[in-house]
């Protein structure tokens, strides 16, 4: 059974949702990722999403699109992320680690490579934005052979054959998109999101999580109502970015923490 | 190498051209591009919406566009002749018109009332706010917040014509981090709006599409050259940034045996300087923009900023079928540098009294090298996709002149 797994089956038999916080790599410097991803797991992190910065990241909004931009001035490449990877995995063995990217850097690398380098350095997942499931049949082969997961996204306007063909597809988890737009977008709609979510998660069989527009401890609780697992990102980019340095590493587990707690008030199982 | 079929039918119909092209988008966007897909199925194969387009491009942008037989400068080269398709007589000066009103007619098919687009050094934005102007469609143009400085006249144009100009302070501040905003806005408020993108890249269905509405100059220079010369020409000449005026001029050639397809890419200040803008000639394949294809990037596969004194061609990407095309023998790819295309654009203003745009003197640069090379009954078929107007700053800036 893999990493990703385990986590959603002990979740599950204790009735908890899983909380996966999202950094960029090399953000807000190569020598704060690895101490960002433990503080991420201090603070009550199942499942880390590692973003590899890429030049035009055409699906996330400005808040991600920095985080990008300052970690690429710092010299970060997806060879040096899954460099931070084995570090990370030199102390911590249990919380599996999903790379989300684009396609670029690792069609740059050679698919083959990066499986094998990714699984070597304790990748758990990947998921490439700009790789829809039509597009990406081999790589997603490669990585289950490579002992990984492929995650796929859904959107509110995804169709009953698509989500078919993610679950065929996909493994691990299900990224839902909750709303139109870009990373960082404004306007949730939890009624939205909880009138689609027993559809998607019977469709896909596995469990869903749900990002895009969740910015605080009560956004989260309400999603974590009606979905396996909620995704953080833009809003703690942005704590990162409003901390003196020396003060990131700590701000963020605090944040972690309080969006922790209010998951960890829901009783039972998604709704 | 591989072989392109005959008769060539690409792309198929997950929009790939070979292993170019594609749908490389996130899962958010493909609903809006399956419904794109099929909406311009259904235009393309409706005989009312075809003859709508027809009506517009020869009424109202004033086709078909004459060729014209450059003597003078063919006697100056003392080689083959040099014919010039005059697509800068078309409203609004340039080729980009002629994909604009396809793809808004598509839009008002589709009931969006409101259309977005990307530019570079504006003629695109200027040519998709004339557009929504004649159909009565709201427009925003994203631009690059360096192009919004460099290209004052423009962004007037586009205001003049009713648009919003939104400069783009993202990245590099040019036309590829204007094309990632209008992705943005697309993906937002895809509910009422239609993307027109301006070159034939992009995700599937839009590089088959900005070529079947470009190709227009094709056709008819398959009709003229025979009229007046009473043959087909030996070259294709086209210059190619994303590459649609060069699409649209070759593609109706592919088919035709014997005659040559050249794309003259922007090398700028020399390829082995690294500062130039040859996708083709100096890239490797990657994923951009929603296609795969030719792209200027890094070993570790971030793209790279590119070069050009023309900012039509300043791209650090190419057309899926340009990559297609290359990779199958069927078209060769050359470039000039700015100095080069500077001394066609001279040339053709000094010889026969047209002011070429920066973007088409590449094309002609590489005809004026080509030409004393060949006999003089050989034919040199040139796209003249442009008018130099909107230029005039850039070269009298190379001259030393401030207006």
């Amino acid at each position: 059974m893999s990493r990703i797994q385990t986590v959603f089956q002990s979740l599950q038999a204790s009735g908890r949702r899983a909380l996966i916080p999202f950094i960029t790599a090399g953000d807000p410097a190569p020598e704060l990722t690895v101490p960002l991803m433990h503080a991420l797991v201090d603070g009550g992190a199942d499942i880390i999403e590692l973003g590899v910065p890429f030049s035009d990241p055409m699906a996330d909004g400005p808040t991600i699109q920095r985080a990008s931009e300052r970690a690429l001035l710092n010299g970060m490449s997806l060879r040096k992320v899954l460099a931070l990877v084995s570090d990370f995995r030199a102390t911590n063995s249990d919380t599996p680690v999903v790379l989300m990217g684009y396609a670029n850097p690792i069609e740059a690398m050679g698919v083959d490579r990066f499986v094998a380098a990714a699984g070597a350095a304790g990748v758990d997942g990947a998921l490439v934005v700009d790789y829809p499931p039509e597009e990406c049949e081999a790589f997603a082969r490669a990585l289950k052979a490579g002992g990984m997961d492929p995650i796929f996204l859904l959107a509110p306007t995804s169709t009953e054959q698509r989500i078919r063909e993610v679950a065929t597809i996909g493994s691990g988890y299900i990224y839902y998109v909750s709303l139109k737009g870009v990373t960082g977008s404004g306007a949730l709609d939890f009624n939205d999101v909880a009138a689609r979510m027993p559809q998607i998660r019977q469709g896909v069989g596995m469990p869903v999580g749900v990002g895009f527009g969740i910015r605080d401890a009560e956004s989260a609780r309400r999603i974590g109502e009606v979905a396996d697992a909620v995704v953080i990102g833009s809003r703690i980019i942005e704590e990162i970015e409003n901390s003196p340095r020396d003060q990131a590493v700590a701000r963020v587990k605090n944040f972690v923490e309080g969006v922790r707690a209010a998951l960890d008030q829901i009783q039972g199982a998604p709704r | 190498m591989q072989t392109a079929d005959k008769p060539y039918r690409f792309p198929d119909a997950r929009g790939h051209f070979g292993p170019y092209g594609g749908v490389f988008v996130a899962e958010t966007l493909i609903p809006a591009l399956d419904e794109l897909n099929a909406a311009y199925e259904a235009c393309r194969n409706n005989p009312a919406f075809m003859a709508e387009f027809e009506y517009e491009l020869k009424h109202y942008v004033g086709r078909p566009s004459p060729i014209y037989h450059a003597r003078r400068m063919s006697d100056a080269l003392g080689g083959a002749q040099i014919y010039l398709k005059r697509e800068d007589l078309n409203h609004t000066g340039a080729h980009k018109v002629n994909n604009c009103i396809g793809q808004a007619l598509v839009a008002r098919y589709m009931g969006k009332p409101r259309v977005i687009a990307e530019t570079g050094a504006g003629q695109h934005g200027v040519a998709t706010a004339t557009v929504a102007a004649r159909y009565g469609m709201e427009c925003v143009v994203y631009m690059g917040a360096e192009d919004v400085k460099r290209q004052a006249a423009n962004v007037y144009r586009m205001k003049l014509l009713g648009a919003k100009v939104v400069p783009v302070e993202s990245g590099s501040r040019t036309l590829k981090d204007a094309l990632n905003e209008a992705m943005r806005d697309w993906v937002t408020n895809i509910h009422n709006t239609f993307y027109i993108i301006g070159t034939v890249a992009g995700p599937h269905p839009y590089p088959m599409m900005v070529r079947d509405f470009q190709a227009v100059i094709g056709k008819e220079c398959l009709v003229q050259m025979p009229e007046m010369t009473g043959r087909q020409p030996d070259c294709v000449i086209a210059c190619v940034g994303g590459g649609s005026n060069a699409m649209g001029i070759f593609h109706p050639y592919i088919d035709v045996a014997g005659v040559r397809l050249i794309g003259v890419e922007a090398y700028g200040e020399g390829l082995e300087s690294g500062r130039h803008a040859a996708s083709l000639t100096g890239g490797t394949p990657g994923v951009l923009h929603g296609n795969r294809t030719y792209l200027l990037q890094s070993d570790d596969g971030q793209i790279i900023e590119t070069h050009s004194i023309s900012a039509g061609l300043d791209y650090p990407g190419v057309g899926p079928e340009h990559a297609w095309l290359k990779d199958s023998d069927r078209a060769e790819y050359v470039g000039v540098t700015d100095e080069e295309a500077l001394a066609a654009f001279h040339n053709l203003c000094h010889l026969e009294g047209i002011i070429p745009a920066l973007e088409s003197s590449h094309a002609l640069a590489y005809a004026a090298k080509l030409a004393p090379t060949l006999p003089r009954d050989k034919i040199l078929l040139v796209n003249l996709s442009g008018r130099g107007d909107k230029d005039m700053h850039t070269v009298a800036e190379k001259s030393g002149i401030q207006f």
